[in-house]
């Protein structure tokens, strides 16, 4: 066998038969597909660009944008460049998606819990509420939202009035505004410093329960610490806020905060359409820990509560955050349906008006898309970050 | 006691008494289910206060005062205070094909009919002559396009004729059809240990699933032409189908490779052993497994896809809801978007859960192990 002459007939089938060979000869024919693939794109893009006398530069960035935003943080108007429209796009888009990940993780942690609640009305409820929301298109619930508040909320004249301060009507939702006064500071820093303690207040407990067995009440100084005393302060510094209140002009109010009803549309529906599948996954969570755990926490006496914070839900949580963190992740995403209602996120900034302006779609779309691609690492290797630090460790 | 050590027992000397009657019947279900403890009967008031301020208002708004006819909005709304839904009405057969041109309709109610009856043998697998009835299945993309694009001997109709839920369908089941086999093929990519094949795996499927769906869209709609040798260029509808393809196939890859990963390292080197080469070990051992963990994650993506079909409103395609947004800026009807919205909401809540019910009969059906 092994003097068979290396004949051109039999050397193709036996370098074909030699499983490394064969890796390396794929993985060459791939690689130079692909990269020809792309090659090939990327040519065709420049002869394009070139036919239409475009090119490839970002300078359009530092022209005026001259179009405005009515919701910017940093100061913006339609004088500043297409640069500064982008930022306050990406502003938008970090709020929408802040605010709807604290509201979609309270109001989904309180569906799991209402799912595994023993009531079986309470539980059809949560159930029922959970597959309509989560089988309907999250766009179809923004654009929903978004009607009802338009359409049926009244015009500012006729304004819902709760509270003789804050506003329900169909041009937004208008609130107090609170101005600080100097003073204020003072209150924030006695938070500082309860924060503070309350870190140390923490550890310091851990300890002296691992020599001692003696127990704190870790949560109730907390608390305190970080509610109590800054609420303290604050009337002890006799009250360092003022709060504008909107007041009714002749069409509309003045003054005040308003959040407008593209934002409440956008974040309630996102918040409400995630939370239904933060429900099912937290559900999904504690239902996995095992029964014998909790009977075990009971037998060893720890109380019903205790049982549920150090045995149950520290072993939930491992199950329940990478799901958890494709939710916020698929969240963010969603929030770019935004340009749908005409919030003013990155898409509907650089991707949207910018890009029509200034007719620099492959600029602007490769800026939105590295954008979305650098939120989208962030989260994840933040919750990474998180879901390292409760992993069970192992040998 | 004393009776216990004293006489005997006889089998037959003491008939079985029924169960207690607070533990039987609905009243005893009522006691465990609703009114256990004192925070169970708090949570029952609740609910059904809940229940009481939001189902009458909603069924009186959506039947009892709702308008079925009338010629306009205000029609509509001066017989009564609730609901329009002569709009939908007038409207239902543009919501259903769009504008589709009205001689050829029968061929988007054919291709309908042909679907229902190529997935009957794609779902249920009691059928005689199943096998036949899969190969129809298989070639039914084949024959939908045909009908629906016409040529060959039917009236040609172009895309941008296409609308409605008919535009759902044909989004929604392209995209199921071929995301699956695309994502399985990503997935073995990503799980291979070519090194190479791996890093473009792990690149595509990453990028995919690290960008929203709308700007994808929004590449295939402005940019792809700029892509292209100049001169050519090809459809709208069919750029967003491969978007969305390649877009639910990259999710796709991440779920069959959770089911990957839960497949033993034992069963490939059992599948070595017995000689079975690389496709071989995977078509006959690996993949069957891998499949059926993930059944509910590709339902789920499934599901996840057809509801993104909505998003085509944004680059101009008239899907149900764009057909909704547009008729809506019609003076006659301005201002019923929530009857518009729930209209649509109803049907893809019923396309939805439906798969998600198949899938929960799919995940029971093909449980082998012992259930506990």
């Amino acid at each position: 066998m092994s003097e068979a002459p290396l004949s051109g007939r039999t050397l193709l089938p036996r370098l074909w038969n030699d499983k490394d060979i064969r890796s390396v000869v794929i993985q060459i024919i791939a690689t130079v597909f692909i990269f020809g693939f792309l090659a090939y794109l990327v040519r065709n893009a420049f002869i394009n660009l070139e036919a239409l006398g475009k090119g490839f530069s970002y300078t359009f960035l530092w022209q005026q944008s001259s179009y405005d935003i009515n919701q910017h943080f940093i100061e913006y108007s339609s004088r500043s460049s297409h640069f500064r429209a982008m930022l306050v796009g990406i502003l938008n888009t970090l709020l929408v998606a802040v605010c709807g990940i604290v509201l979609s993780t309270i109001v989904g942690f309180v569906l799991g819990i209402l799912r595994l609640s023993k009531n079986w009305l309470t539980n059809k409820l949560a159930y029922t509420y959970i597959e309509y929301v989560r089988n309907v298109p999250v766009l179809l619930h923004i654009l929903l939202v978004h009607g009802i508040i338009v359409n049926s909320l009244p015009v500012p004249k006729q304004a819902i009035n709760l509270n003789d301060g804050a506003f329900l009507t169909n041009r937004g939702f208008f609130v107090p505004k609170p101005t600080y006064e100097p003073l204020f500071w003072g209150v924030i820093a006695v938070f500082v410093a309860g924060l503070a303690f309350l870190l140390w207040f923490r550890k310091y407990a851990r300890r002296v329960q691992d020599e001692t067995g003696k127990h704190y009440p870790v949560f109730w100084v907390g608390l305190g610490a970080i509610i109590g005393a800054p609420l303290f302060a604050y009337f002890l510094l006799g009250s360092p806020i003022t709060w504008d209140v909107p007041i009714l002009q002749r069409f509309n109010f003045k003054g005040g905060l308003v959040v407008r009803p593209e934002f409440m549309a956008l974040w309630l529906a996102l918040s409400f359409y995630t939370a239904s599948f933060i429900g099912e996954i937290v559900r999904a969570g504690i239902t996995a820990v095992n029964y014998g755990q909790t009977e075990a926490a009971r037998a060893l006496g720890l109380s019903r509560g205790r049982t549920l914070s150090l045995v149950v839900i520290p072993q939930a949580l491992r199950i329940i955050v990478p799901p958890l963190t494709s939710q916020y992740l698929n969240l963010t995403k969603n929030s770019s349906l935004a340009i749908a209602i005409g919030y003013m996120d990155i898409v509907a900034t650089i991707g949207g008006i910018s890009l029509n302006q200034t007719g620099r779609e492959m600029e602007c779309m490769i800026i939105v898309l590295l954008l979305y691609l650098v939120l989208s690492l962030l989260i994840s290797a933040t919750m990474n970050w998180y879901n390292n630090r409760i992993k069970l460790v192992e040998r | 006691m004393t009776e216990m050590a004293g006489t005997p027992y006889k089998p037959g000397e003491h008939p079985d008494l029924p169960p207690p009657a607070n533990t039987i019947g609905p009243i005893a279900w009522i006691r465990q289910n609703l009114l256990s403890s004192p925070s169970n009967i708090v949570m029952t008031a609740v609910s059904i206060w809940l229940l009481y301020t939001i189902i009458p208002p909603v069924l009186d708004w959506m039947f009892f005062d709702a308008a079925f006819t009338g010629a306009n909005r205000n029609e509509c709304r001066a017989r009564v205070g609730g609901a329009c839904w002569a709009f939908i009405n007038e409207r239902f057969s543009l919501f259903t094909y769009g504008f589709y041109p009205i001689q050829e309709r029968w061929r988007v109610d054919l291709s309908f009919i042909l679907l229902v009856a190529a997935l009957i043998p794609v779902l249920y697998d009691g059928l005689p002559l199943r096998k036949f009835g899969l190969y129809f299945s298989a070639s039914f993309p084949l024959l939908a396009g045909w009908l629906l694009l016409g040529g060959l001997g039917l009236e040609p109709v172009e895309t941008d004729k296409f609308g409605g839920f008919m535009l759902t369908f044909v989004i929604g089941v392209t995209g199921i059809a071929f995301s699956l086999p695309i994502g399985i093929l990503l997935a073995l990519g990503r799980q291979s240990e070519l090194p190479i094949i791996r890093i473009f795996c792990v690149v595509f499927i990453e990028f995919m699933r690290g960008v929203p769906l709308i700007t994808l869209l929004f590449v295939a709609s402005i940019m792809l032409n700029y892509f292209l040798p100049k001169g050519i260029t090809f459809d709208l509808l069919l750029r967003v189908l491969i978007m969305v393809t390649l877009f639910a196939s990259a999710y796709m890859a991440e779920v069959i490779r959770g089911g990957l990963q839960a497949i033993t390292r034992g069963q490939i080197e059992a599948a070595d052993v017995l000689g079975l080469k690389y496709w071989q070990s995977m078509r006959l051992v690996v993949l069957p497994q891998a499949l059926k963990i993930s059944i509910p994650g590709i339902v789920n993506t499934f599901i996840g896809l057809y509801k993104d079909t909505t998003l085509v409103i944004i680059i101009g395609l008239l899907d149900p809801l764009g057909i909704g947004r547009s008729s809506l800026a019609d003076t006659k009807w301005t201002g019923l978007s929530t009857e518009v919205y729930l209209f649509v909401a109803v049907f893809f809540f019923i396309s939805c859960f439906g798969m998600a019910r198949y899938s929960l009969y799919l995940e029971n059906k093909l449980q082998t192990e012992h259930s506990r």
